[in-house]
């Protein structure tokens, strides 16, 4: 058993959570037909009406809405309460295209920081906490998600943003944090910058709740060793609220989904056909409870597993795997799927740090994949032949992994570009999109 | 009597090399040999300087990759043959030698020869029976 910010929520029976996603789906469905004009549309072609919607079972029924439905109704096309009643807005940090924009009412802003104040909870929070929040700041949701449940549970809040290590960990030795937030990748930089400067023994940290971008669980042993703590992992996104749409119990075997408020379904996304629960497929998600943004069926792009099987810290809401791959981030290579995540186990098992880029070219037709890897004191020797033969065997390893030939490249620490502590893992220089 | 050599990881970008020997004179330190073994993406700078210790800070400071790596110096006189001697000396003694570089010392009767070998303190005590002069850490900045 755990500690919950709201047991009786947390811990209720599926039949309670499914009448309250019922009842709050009806409601929603109404609220969107009658606000926004592309779902009323759209369930007016399907010829659905909100009254055919009478409970969960009938949530296949409803049209999906896509990142791209988000782009051509930016900004306002999908706003379902007048904006006098909105009080805030975050923003994705799209790299091409539109941005995408999300409005909230205060009520809304509300139920996102109780979402985040579950997962403090959940990774060991109180108000006796110091909770340091290094996730940016901003039209970033990381930042002020973690920063609302902080309040929520009633720890103290140091609202650091992200950037600026040598300050990062000023405050975690002089004021004693114990629940450190950021992205993993700044987690692992933070741990190594931790590390270089002797002060391991002067940090209070207990637990990390990182989220924001994929991690395996090689990259979690490593923080949890360097830092001497539990790492949970969190999920969310802006269109659906922020972090907090799932987060990680004391099993770290994956994330509850904050059900009541949040309907998670799996789909093929070939075919947008519904997966049952066990079966790999695309993350897509209801927001019932939301007011000024409410989205019906978002694809998310993530692909991953839902599980209903009992969890050991007493939590009944279903749970998630941590996204497998993106359908969208999924890489192309001669042919061949190739996902970061696969890349980054490899280097991990062979003691490379988890800091890397892949950069794919077209050259006479021909697919080329590099994988740039940032040297560590650990796989550094003063022998050239002792590196190339440590370089070869990744080569192996990777080629195995992936069934293609990855050329690597070994560069300086640091080198590998961070955007808002969020390390760039995908540059793909082929233009196969271009518009 | 091991002479303790930088070595650090640098990629192989052009003014690279050059970043490093700034960073050094602007710490005030004083190479005595600078030697690079390279591929096409990296190489491994190796450094002989005045004040190793001093150099060591400032690199991490500066956020490079190295290590402190043991090698040999030997004084020779840069007669023909002095260098085929030494290196017939640990081949019979089956001392297998990584590599070597040279030491400018600025005086042309002096020369320091560097060995990277499989065994210092073999090397080094097959060396003095035989007569070759063995240069401290202290000598080399003299
Ligand atoms: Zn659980």
């Amino acid at each position: 058993m755990g500690n919950y910010f709201q047991p009786e929520i947390e811990t209720a029976s599926q039949e309670q959570i499914k009448e309250w996603q019922s009842e709050r789906l009806v409601k929603q469905v109404k609220h969107v037909y009658d606000n926004v004009a592309m779902y009323r549309e759209r369930m007016d072609e399907m010829g659905v009406k909100p009254e055919d919607i009478k409970g969960v079972e009938d949530l296949h029924k409803l049209p999906f809405t896509t990142k791209d439905d988000l782009r051509e109704q930016y900004p306002y096309g999908l706003l379902a309460k007048p904006l006098s009643e909105c009080v805030r807005i975050q923003s994705t940090s799209g790299t091409t295209g539109r941005r995408v924009v999300a409005f909230y009412t205060q009520h809304d802003i509300d139920l996102w920081d109780e979402c985040c104040a579950r997962a403090i909870v959940a990774a060991g929070g109180t108000n006796e906490d110091v909770v340091h929040v290094c996730y940016g700041y901003g039209l970033f949701t990381g930042g002020p998600g973690l920063n609302g449940g902080s309040h929520k549970v009633g720890s103290l809040t140091l609202p650091m943003s992200s950037g600026n290590t040598e300050r990062q960990i000023q405050f975690m030795t002089d004021l004693g944090s114990t629940i450190l937030c950021c992205t993993p990748s700044y987690a692992a930089y933070l741990a190594e910058s931790i590390h270089e400067r002797g002060v391991k023994d002067k940090i209070k940290l207990k637990a990390g709740i990182f989220g924001a971008e994929a991690w395996t669980e090689e990259m979690r042993h490593d923080i949890e060793e360097k830092l001497g703590i539990k790492a949970y992992d969190i999920y969310g996104l802006t269109e659906i609220s922020g972090p907090g749409v799932s987060f990680e119990c004391s099993e770290q075997t994956g994330m509850h989904v904050n059900e009541d408020h949040f309907i998670a379904e799996v789909i093929n996304p070939k075919t947008g056909e519904v997966l049952p629960d066990g079966e790999k497929g695309e993350l897509v998600f209801t927001s019932i409870t939301k007011e000024a943004f409410p989205l019906l069926r978002y694809r998310t792009r993530d692909i991953c597993i839902l599980s209903r099987k009992k969890c050991s810290c007493g939590r009944t809401h279903v749970k998630m795997t941590k996204p497998l791959g993106r359908s969208d981030d999924m890489l192309i290579v001669k042919g061949v799927n190739v996902f970061p995540s696969q890349i980054e186990t490899v280097l991990l098992n062979k003691g490379y740090a988890a800091n890397y880029q892949i950069i794919v070219t077209r050259v006479n037709n021909s697919d080329n994949l590099e994988v740039q890897v940032e040297m560590t004191p650990e796989m550094f020797s003063d022998s050239v032949a002792e590196i190339e033969k440590n370089e070869k065997e990744l080569v192996g390893a990777l080629k195995a992994m992936l069934g293609i030939y990855a050329d690597v490249k070994l560069v300086a620490p640091k080198s590998i570009t961070r955007s808002e502590g969020k390390a760039v893992r995908v540059i793909d220089k082929r233009n196969l999109y271009q518009s | 009597m091991e002479v303790k050599q930088i070595s650090v990881f640098v990629e192989n970008k052009v003014g690279n090399l050059a970043e490093v020997a700034k960073v050094m004179s602007d710490a005030g330190i004083s190479l005595h040999a600078i030697s690079l073994a390279d591929t096409k993406d990296f190489g491994v700078l190796r450094l002989l300087v005045d004040d190793t210790y001093n150099a060591a800070n400032v690199l991490r400071d500066k956020g490079y990759i190295f290590s402190l790596t043991p090698v040999i110096a030997v004084a020779t006189t840069d007669e023909p043959g002095s260098l085929y001697d030494i290196l017939t000396i640990f081949d019979e003694a089956d001392i297998n030698l990584e590599y070597l570089y040279d030491v400018n010392t600025g005086k042309k009767d002096k020369v320091y020869i560097i060995f990277k070998v499989s065994d210092n303190v073999l090397a080094q005590n097959i060396l003095k029976k035989k007569g070759v002069r063995i240069i401290t850490q202290e000598e080399m900045s003299e």
